[in-house]
């Protein structure tokens, strides 16, 4: 039988928000314990939480780029469950009125475009962590990360692959890097993503009976996690069993999921309205303020990069995977004024580079200043493109920039035409044989004179003026 | 000089006829005199002395505000930087606050001098402080009797005048039942008045501060210093804070006061009933206007509170888990056992039926026949104040159905119990101000709450109903005996 895969993908993001959402403790990452963890935080007999409207801000931010229906009035709830790192006995989220509604993300297969939807994105607050080493049989509580504000983004079940699901989850990433609202860093935990998935024969209606994955924190994982779930799905339908509803996590040193618990197993969270926040209201000059200050889009980004700047699909994809990269590239370009000569050099070398050291652009050694500058020289013919790249290498060493660096290492391309004339008379002094083919009619010979040429002058010769300068010796 | 109010102690003060630390000193003593009443959970002269100096030297600057060096006694459920706050509870028998609250701050802030904390039923849930973990507190009107609650440690330190005034917290009449029963003022403000900050809490959408005093013009001095917006109660109403003293001594010509006909109905006590109807007299003879009125969902409010206050408090309690702070039981196997020990042995039984009912009423299959159904009772109780508003400007009736109960006749009913607050509950599922005034004694000398309910925000105007009243009358001047 044939079998289609459903998933849906719920995305915490930690919002990028100075203090917490509900105190005005410091959210920063990698404190000693407990140092960032304020009496609210710590849910001492008392206190009240208060609404930082910088989360809000965010999220208002994420659902207008997603293009989604904003709850004007939404509602924060207590969902109750007992553990040593919440501190309060219940986590507040948003429950039945969350604050963004229906959205969608587009996401591009092979070339091919696919929508997938967005149910809702809810804030909520993180919970602390627990610490089970070190502690000679007991646990430790760090509740620095307690009340770090978070966005829940909950996708329709649009996926059909593994593949859709890692491309909706890149997007997204890219999204919220792109809004300023999440760090995205992955292994800290800043953009954590559960996965749903079930399977059902080809052409049914309604949807096989879900599993929910826990612990996928990286895109490899989400991809290999889901694969093994869907085949685990099939192996136990195609044995004449059912899948049974439960949530399973990951373990990725060996590539399995398994179960955590069944539905009969999960809690009662008992949620009601937290008395002691009134509901969120949205005004729609607060919206409208929030609008001015969302940036380009990374799709609308993309389609400006290949109609102002004359780039090819795969290049403007590139250069917009993060915004610091598009800015880059447009600080580069506009720079040289040359756009296809910085895309390249950004998608080539620099990538290669930041790739080898892994590097995100942000922290490349090379900074958009430098690279323009190199390219400059290559525009104004100080260097050829050969000698660039060494340059370019020098740069990336800490060197300097391009003139020190083409002025220290005696880089500057000979344009002397004097000078380069000694050299070309020189060598075909040196090669009275392959004068001879050339001049029988051999003209393929020419390319061993420019090599011989450059070689000479150690690749600093401008090689424009070598071909003329050739050309014109051999005619005599 | 004890028995003075807190208006009269400014004027003395002010006058120099006695320092704030010879009157801190005299209250002191007075509390040690009178500890069998058990009306403190914690006292600290030390301290107390400390700020009075303070607050004596304040005053030689000139610096001296109108509640600059009065004592004062502050319900053991606000948090208190360096004084234990237990909350009534073995939970929180050790538990000492890092912070103020910011009712305490305010009140710190005026130079009011904090005498100790006050006994109160655990958690703030129970009508006769019989539920505290350090004991039940006597009515010094007669020690069989219970103070009420569960504000019954301020109450019952006002009335036999260990502290001049006292902070206390209603959440269904936790001011106004205990004021009630031991013959003094309380007053519970419109919800958003006073700050929560600090507050230990129970039902976070009814819990309320207010102050406990021997007159209502003190209830307005208190007032003064305890309201205001605080940016950490986000359910804090940021709106002006008036004078509460300002409009104390308008003439009633003209008010019009509305007796709801539920109140006066069957359950009433006959004698409680009989003080009622003379202050009723009182009233017409100062010129107010009497309007029949009607809250027709009266009889909803109390299981409609038992379902929302114990939703709320199942959850605001969940903190105790013995993992921070407070009771953690010495033995256990694992996490659960953890939890279990240390809440089973950290509560007392009152605390853990609500915290059973309030998880039920919010269970799955459950929530919407008994917290969404509760939730729309509410609105209907509150509409019926707002219709009732409509042809008055203030409503009067019992506070309680009757005297105080001998300690220990209803506190394995709990039912029983829940209806001494038939009246008063509604008014904080309105969130409307409530008071109790002093309205005389039944035949076996048990005092009689007259309450006073006024308009959301309407505070200056029901402070005004209440110094009119007592001004006519001496009920509140009225002292137990043995503590003269």
């Amino acid at each position: 039988m044939e079998w289609e895969t459903v998933i849906g993908l719920e995305v915490h993001a930690q919002l990028r928000t100075v203090s917490k959402i509900f105190s005005g403790a410091a959210t920063r990452y990698g404190a000693e314990p407990n140092t960032q963890a304020c009496a609210v935080d710590l849910a001492l007999p008392g206190v009240l939480p208060v609404m930082n409207i910088e989360a809000a801000r965010m999220a208002v931010k994420f659902g207008l780029a997603i293009g989604a229906r904003l709850n004007r009035h939404s509602v924060f709830a207590r969902k109750n469950y007992f553990y040593p790192d919440l501190p309060k006995g219940y986590q507040i989220s948003q429950y039945e009125l969350p604050v963004v509604a229906e959205g969608f993300l587009t996401i591009d297969m092979n070339g091919e475009e696919k929508v997938i939807g967005i149910t809702r994105a809810h804030l909520e607050e993180d919970a602390g962590k627990s610490l089970h080493e070190d502690f000679h049989g007991m646990s430790g509580i760090d509740l620095n990360r307690a009340g770090t504000p978070l966005l829940e983004i909950v996708s329709e079940p649009d996926m059909r692959s593994p593949e859709e699901a890692v491309a909706y989850l890149k997007r997204l990433h890219e999204l919220v890097r792109y809004l300023g609202i999440c760090d995205g860093n992955m292994q800290e935990g800043s953009f954590r993503c559960d996965a749903n998935v079930s399977v059902r024969p080809k052409g049914q209606e309604e949807f096989g009976t879900r599993a929910e994955l826990k612990n996928i924190n990286s895109f490899r994982f989400v991809e290999k996690a889901i694969r093994y779930e869907i085949e685990r799905q099939i192996d136990v339908i195609e044995g004449g069993g059912k899948v049974v509803q439960e949530t399973r996590l990951y373990d990725s040193a060996k590539d399995l999921t398994r179960s955590m618990r069944s539905k009969e197993e999960a809690m009662d969270y008992r949620y009601f309205p937290d008395p002691d926040l009134p509901p969120l209201v949205l005004s729609e000059e607060f919206i409208e303020q929030v609008r001015t200050t969302l940036p380009e889009l990374p799709d609308d980004k993309r389609a400006r990069f290949i109609e102002e700047y004359k780039l090819s699909a795969y290049d403007a994809g590139v250069l917009t995977a993060s915004r610091e990269m598009a800015d880059y590239f447009e600080d580069t370009a506009k720079a040289t004024g040359d756009a296809k000569q910085a895309a390249n050099w950004i998608s080539g070398d620099l990538s290669a580079f930041l790739n080898r050291d892994n590097l995100e652009i942000q922290d490349s050694p090379v900074n958009s200043a430098m690279l323009a500058g190199l390219l400059a020289r290559i525009q104004d013919k100080t260097i050829s493109g050969k000698i660039a790249k060494e340059v370019f290498e020098a740069m990336w060493n800490g060197e300097g920039d391009a003139d020190a660096v083409i002025d220290k290492k005696g880089l500057k391309q000979i344009t002397d035409s004097g000078a380069i004339e000694k050299i070309v008379d020189e060598v075909l002094a040196a090669s009275a044989a392959q004068v001879e083919q050339y001049r029988g009619g051999k003209e393929t010979v020419f390319g061993y004179f420019v090599g011989q040429v450059m070689k000479a002058s150690k690749g600093k010769a401008n090689p424009a003026q070598v071909n003329e300068l050739l050309k014109k010796k051999l005619k005599g | 000089m004890f028995k003075k109010s807190v208006a009269e102690l400014a004027a003395a003060l002010a006058a120099k006829e006695i320092s704030s630390v010879e009157l801190t000193q005299l209250f002191l003593d007075r509390i040690g005199q009178h500890d069998a009443l058990n009306a403190f959970i914690t006292v600290d002269g030390e301290r107390a002395l400390d700020q009075a100096r303070a607050a004596d030297a304040l005053r030689g600057d000139g610096k001296a505000g109108p509640l600059t060096g009065i004592p004062l006694a502050h319900k053991d459920i606000f948090c208190t930087d360096g004084i234990r706050t237990s909350c009534g509870s073995h939970m929180l028998e050790n538990f000492v606050a890092p912070y103020d609250a910011t009712v305490v701050k305010k009140i710190d802030a005026a130079g009011m001098v904090t005498l100790g904390k006050t006994n109160m039923d655990e958690f703030a849930m129970g009508s006769s402080n019989e539920t505290s973990y350090f004991g039940p507190v006597l009515n010094p009107w007669d020690p069989k009797l219970v103070s009420g609650g569960s504000s019954g440690g301020s109450a019952a330190a006002v009335a036999a005048r260990l502290a001049p005034v006292a902070t206390g917290t209603d959440t269904g009449g936790s001011i106004r039942q205990p004021a009630a029963l031991c013959g003094i003022t309380g007053l519970k403000p419109s919800y958003g008045r006073v700050s929560r900050y600090g507050m230990i809490a129970f039902a976070s959408s009814l819990d309320q501060g207010g102050p406990m005093t021997q007159t209502a013009e003190d209830a307005a001095l208190l007032l003064n210093a305890m309201a205001g917006f605080d940016e950490r109660d986000s359910t804090s109403v940021n709106e002006a804070v008036p004078d509460f003293t300002a409009q104390l001594d308008q003439d009633l010509k003209g008010v019009r006061i509305g007796l709801p006909k539920e109140y006066f109905a069957e359950g009433l006590d006959a004698e409680v009933g009989a003080a009622i109807d003379k202050a009723i007299e009182e009233y017409k003879r100062l010129g107010a206007e009497m309007v029949d009125v009607s809250l027709p969902n009266s009889g909803l409010a109390v299981p409609c509170y038992y379902v929302l206050a114990p939703a709320e408090a199942s959850s605001n309690l969940s903190r105790y888990d013995g993992v921070r702070y407070g009771h953690r039981a010495g033995e256990y196997g694992d996490l659960l056992e953890m939890y279990e020990r240390s809440r089973s042995e950290g509560f007392g039984s009152e605390v853990k039926r609500r915290i059973m009912i309030g998880t039920y009423a919010l269970s799955a299959g459950y929530y919407d026949a008994y917290y969404l159904k509760a939730q729309q009772l509410r609105r209907l109780i509150a509409e019926d104040f707002t219709r009732a508003f409509e042809t008055c400007d203030v409503i009067l009736g019992p506070t309680t159905p009757a005297t105080a109960f001998a300690i220990g006749d209803k506190s394995s009913d709990p039912v029983a119990m829940y209806l001494s607050d038939i009246y008063t509950i509604s008014v904080n599922l309105a969130g409307l101000p409530g008071m109790s005034v002093p309205a005389g004694f039944d035949s076996a000398g048990r005092p009689v709450g007259l309450q006073l309910i006024g308009q959301y925000f309407g505070e200056a105007q029901l402070l005004n109903v209440a110094h009119a009243y007592q001004q006519a009358s001496d009920w509140h001047r009225r002292m137990p005996q043995g503590y003269e």
